[in-house]
This record gives C-alpha cells, structure tokens and sequence, in this order.
C-alpha cells in the first residue's frame, strides 16, 4: 500500500482524499494526572473539501491534527484516509505547524526540497521544488538561510515544503496567526487559489472566525477542554468570497455566540 | 514583491563588515599623510632596528647579528615599496594598511628587545636571550627542530582524529537511542573527568609503544568534550524539526544524518575546539616524559643543556602551530556552519 500510495503522489498531481475521524479521544499524562485533551470527536470529510476548525486556545486542535498527521496515536478510535486507517505520518498528509520550523542550516531551496529528498525522489524532480517557490513567490531567495528571512516569508517557504508534496490532505495549524492583517489576507486568498487549481482536501486550524468563514466550506467548532464539537456549521458561498457578504457576517454572529463571546454583538 | 537578490544582502552585509574592520582598526597614525602613512612610519621602525643591531657592540658572541639587520632592512625596503605602490597591489596593499600599525609595534619590540639583551644586558643572560641567537637556532639547528615539529604533528594528527571520530559516533549513539545511553553514560561519567595526563603512568607500560600509548591519551584527551557536546547537541535537538521531517517521510537514518547531526554541529565545534586545546596539554608533557621526540621532548632538552635561545624558539614554533591549528578548526567551522549568524571570528 505504501509503495503504491508512493507512486501516486509521484505521478498524478495529488486529488483531495477523505478523511474520517471516527470517535477520536485522546488525553495525556501530565505529572501522574490525566488531562483529557479530545472527548469523542467524530466527523468526516469528503474528498477536496475545505474545513476549518475553531475553538477556545488549549482546547485540543493542534492535538487533534497531529493524530490526524499520524505523529501520535489516539488513546481510542479510528483515523480513516480514503477508508484505510492512519497509522503513522505519511507524505500524503502533510503539516504546515503553527510554527514555520524551517531548517536553519538549509537554504531556501533545500527547506522546500526536504519532503522530496526524505523520500528519495530528488534527483529526477529537482523541477517540481522550483515549481513550489514560483508558486508561493519566493525563487528570488531560493539561497537565502532562513536567518535572511521575514517571518511571512518563512511561513510561505514552510507551505511550499508542504505543497511540493502535492498532499492529498493539506493541515493547516494557524499557518496565518503571526503575520500581520495585510500579507495575512493576501495569502487567504492565496490559500484559496491553491486549493482550487490543486484541489486536495484540507483542515485548517484558526483563531480568527473571519478567515474561517472566508476559506472554508464548513466550520466545526470545538467547546473547551476537553473538545468536543459544538457545532459543524456549513458555509453556502460561492468562491470567491467577499469579506463584507451579510450571510458571512450571520454566520459569524452564530459562531461568536458558540464561542461564548455574544456580549461583544 | 520586493525586487532585491538575497544574496546581494549578503556581499552588502559583508562588505559593511569588512568597512568596519577597516575604519576601527587601531592607532590610526596616517592623520597627515594621506595614504599609507603608517606603513611609512613601520618601514622607519624596521630600518631602526636594523641600525640598532649594527650600532652598538654586542656583549656576547652571536653569529647572526649582521644577518638579523640586513633582513631587518630587506623588510623595511619590502614595506616601503608597499606602501608606495599603494592600490596597485590591491587586496595585498588593504591587507598591509591594516598591519601597519603592528609592524611598526613589533619593529619597536624586537628594537628594545635587542637593546636590553644583546647591547646593554639589561635582562640576565642566558635566561633572556637576543633575537638573532634565536635566529641562529632556526638555521643552524634546523634539521632537529623540523624532525621534533614533524613528530608532533603525526602524533597530535592520529590521536585528535581518532578521539575526535571515537566522541563524535559515541556522542551521536549515546544522543539518539536510549539503550546505548544507558551503556555508555555511566562510563563516561566515570573516566571522562579524569584528566587524561593522569593515565600517564598506566599507559606508558600497558601500551606497546610509548608512541601508541600517547596517540591514546590524546585521542582521550579530545574525545571526552567532543563526545559530550556532541551529545547534548543531539539530546537539544527541537522535537518539532523531527515532527516536520517524519510527516514529509524521514525514516530513522534520515533524522540521524539530515536532522539530529546538522542540528548538533554548532555543539560539536564547540567539543573539538575544546578537545584541541586539552589534547595539546597531553601531547606536550606526553613527549616531555615518554615519547623521546617531538617539541616537547625538545623543550626538555634544551632545558637540560641550559640552551635558552632553543627554548624561546621552540615556544615561538609551537605557538604558532596551535594557532594555526585553531585557525584551521575555525576556517571549517565558518564554511560548514555558514547558516549560523553571529559566530566568534577567530
Ligand atoms: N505533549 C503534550 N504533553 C502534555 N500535554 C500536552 C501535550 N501537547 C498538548 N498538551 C496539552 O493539551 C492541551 C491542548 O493542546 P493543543 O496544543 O492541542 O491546544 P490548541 O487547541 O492547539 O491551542 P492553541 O489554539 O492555543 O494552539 C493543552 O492543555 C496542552 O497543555
Ligand atoms: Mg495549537
């Protein structure tokens, strides 16, 4: 199944798969007493599909997402991609963190070529990591250490090393949350160009229930820690969004009202 | 989209750097000359103290003293037409503005330093003796002086790259898997402080040779610290870099080779630089007691025969040859770690 799945992403520009998360929890350790991180999490999501998830900070998100990345095991249910169930991290699914985490002692060029080197498959697609830099507007600084970069920058290198992947599950973990309003909408938008011209199925954890409503097809909000849904909320606009839509800002309203934050409206 | 190259920062960064260097350098003496002004003020130094060593007698019997001002002139003459033909010589004239200023010390130095021994006996003979007994050292006693420095730099050589290659592969398996950790630590705990002269006396009649014996006790002396650093460069690895890698698919000698050992190597330098100072300890008093060749044997018996000037000599050369091998350290750890910002220039 590996090599197979290998082959694949090697040939075909990757299409979206599902993903379903069936009953997920998971707790941890911390000095002899257990903290329970996720209570029973169960939703699925089809293939090319656009989720952002939201919820209180320290509920569980990043958790959540590196159960589905396969960095962890869950302390009970089942991670399906495309029916066959996570067992560990693969390519197919690729995380941009919350940090960009890039390599120091790499340059630019071989940040972005990493995924492609782990797997061994460098020397004969040397072309697909120049195509990664073009398409996050970085072949200018494919020499740089990333000591020489801005942190937007950084950040666009570390989903240009996720992308040249071509990831059929795209994780997102608050890729957006430390660069400023202005280059944070440009790569919204960004975001959402890519995901329509490549089309894999992506999960995107955010604090910013704007973003969420302009990315995403549907929006699950957690409840605190332990998370759990509150509510999975569908977002019926056509692409592209515009930020002043009234049924984004009802939509907006209810979420705010889920998160507990009505007072501010 | 700003328009500037990544790599045209860098030569700006670095040019700035170089300006600087230049504009801080001290005692900057060209004020009314316009150019070079130092380095003609150095030339007059040296021509000094070439007429210093004609001038007055000596007190002693020395055999160099004319040769020592003729080069003395030679240099001053080669720093003159320098610093005459200026920018024509480009890096090099650079190179020499930014020296000047300590040729013209030195050439003070070694002036009082010739008065006060071989013209008027200021400091005691034998115990201090004058730079042309010391230049008499390196031609007449030149073919003993090269062999010791030859036998010092094998042994140093074999010892340092086994015990540096000995730490590194221990401190990268003691650093990545648990099970060799609980083997090794415990060892190294025991044996790794003691100072590897200590083993001086066990080693030199449980080895076969005392050459062998030395080569290990250098090898010890620096792959102790290698080993440790090495390690605790591997254990501080950031878990969120082998997260990345192993969700893009590293397997285990992936993280080994292109995670866990780039990661480190900032902590291995500092390791073999600490290795290379301890290991010069053992190697000089390993020669002094066991090993009948080298600079340190030299030392010891030119201490025997009460021969001073070959002491100060021998000193002069073996100075030298540390700093160069630092300077050769440094010079790979700036090549490999070149990522790294801010680094100590040595
Ligand atoms: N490795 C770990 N060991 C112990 N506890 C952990 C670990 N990782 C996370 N936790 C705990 O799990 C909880 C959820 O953490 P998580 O990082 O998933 O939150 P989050 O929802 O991503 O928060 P934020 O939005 O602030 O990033 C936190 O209370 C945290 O303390
Ligand atoms: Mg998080």
């Amino acid at each position: 199944m590996v090599a197979h799945a290998l082959a694949e992403a090697v040939t075909y520009p990757a299409v979206g798969a599902s993903l379903d998360v069936e009953r997920i929890s998971h707790a941890f350790d911390i000095d002899g007493s257990v903290l329970p991180v996720l209570d029973d999490v169960n939703f699925s999501v089809k293939p090319g599909e656009f989720i952002a998830l939201l919820g209180p900070s320290g509920c569980g998100k990043s958790t959540l997402l590196r159960l589905v990345a396969g960095l962890e095991a869950p302390r009970s249910g089942v991670l399906r991609e495309d029916g066959d169930p996570v067992t560990g991290p693969f390519p197919s699914r690729v995380v941009v963190f919350q940090d960009p985490t890039l390599f120091p002692w790499r340059t630019v060029w071989n940040n972005v070529a990493l995924g492609l080197e782990a797997q061994g498959i460098l020397k004969s697609q040397r072309q697909r990591v120049d195509a990664a830099l073009d398409l996050v507007g970085l072949s200018q600084f494919r020499n740089a250490y990333p000591h020489q970069l801005s942190g937007g920058m950084a950040q666009r290198v570390a989903l240009a090393r996720a992308l040249v992947n071509d990831p059929k599950i795209l994780i997102l973990d608050e890729p957006l949350g430390k660069l400023d309003s202005l280059t944070r909408i440009t790569m919204q938008a960004e975001i959402v160009a890519l995901w329509q011209r490549k089309g894999f199925t992506t999960l995107l954890v955010t604090h910013d229930v704007e973003e969420a409503l302009f990315l995403a097809n549907r929006v699950i909000v957690f409840s605190d820690r332990p998370a759990r849904i509150k509510a999975d909320i569908a977002v019926d606009r056509p692409y592209p969004r515009h930020r002043g839509d009234p049924r984004l800002a009802e939509l907006r309203r209810n979420i705010l009202g889920l998160l507990g934050l009505d007072a501010t409206w | 989209m700003s328009t500037y190259s990544a790599s045209k920062t860098v030569a700006l960064a670095q040019s700035a750097e170089e300006g600087a260097a230049l504009s801080g350098r001290p005692l900057s003496l060209a004020v009314s000359f316009p150019a070079g002004g130092t380095g003609v003020f150095a030339s007059l130094a040296w021509v000094g103290f070439g007429i210093s060593c004609l001038w007055w007698p000596d007190i002693g019997d020395w055999t160099r003293t004319h040769q020592l001002a003729a080069a003395a002139f030679v240099i001053a003459g080669a720093i003159f037409l320098a610093t005459v033909a200026g920018s024509r010589l480009g890096r090099f004239n650079a190179g020499l503005q930014r020296r000047a200023p300590w040729l013209l010390v030195s050439a003070l130095f070694l002036t009082l330093w010739e008065a006060a021994t071989a013209k008027f006996g200021w400091l005691p003979l034998p115990f201090f003796p004058p730079p042309q007994s010391i230049i008499e050292v390196y031609t007449d006693d030149l073919p003993k002086l090269l062999d010791s420095i030859i036998a010092s730099v094998k042994l140093q050589l074999g010892g340092y790259v086994i015990g540096a290659t000995v730490g590194f592969l221990t401190g990268v398996s003691i650093g990545w898997s648990r099970s060799v950790g609980y083997w090794v630590h415990p060892v190294l705990r025991f044996i790794g402080p003691l100072p590897a002269t200590a083993w001086l006396p066990i080693a030199f009649f449980t080895f076969p040779s005392s050459w062998s014996a030395s080569t290990f006790l250098i090898a010890l002396a620096t792959g102790f610290p290698v080993t440790v650093l090495t390690w605790s460069g591997v254990a501080s690895v950031s878990n969120s870099y082998y997260d990345v890698a192993r969700t893009l698919g590293a397997k285990p000698s992936f993280l080994v080779l292109k995670v866990a050992i780039p990661a480190a190597l900032p902590h291995v330098f500092v390791g073999l630089f600490m290795g290379l100072g301890s290991s010069f300890a053992v190697l000089v008093v390993a020669e002094m007691i066991g090993v009948k060749a080298g600079l340190g044997w030299y030392l010891q018996w030119a201490q025997g025969w009460a021969a001073y000037a070959n002491m100060y000599a021998a000193l002069i050369v073996m100075s030298l040859l540390c700093s160069g091998a630092i300077t050769l350290l440094f010079r790979t750890r700036d090549r490999l770690l070149i990522w790294q910002k801010g680094v100590v220039k040595w």
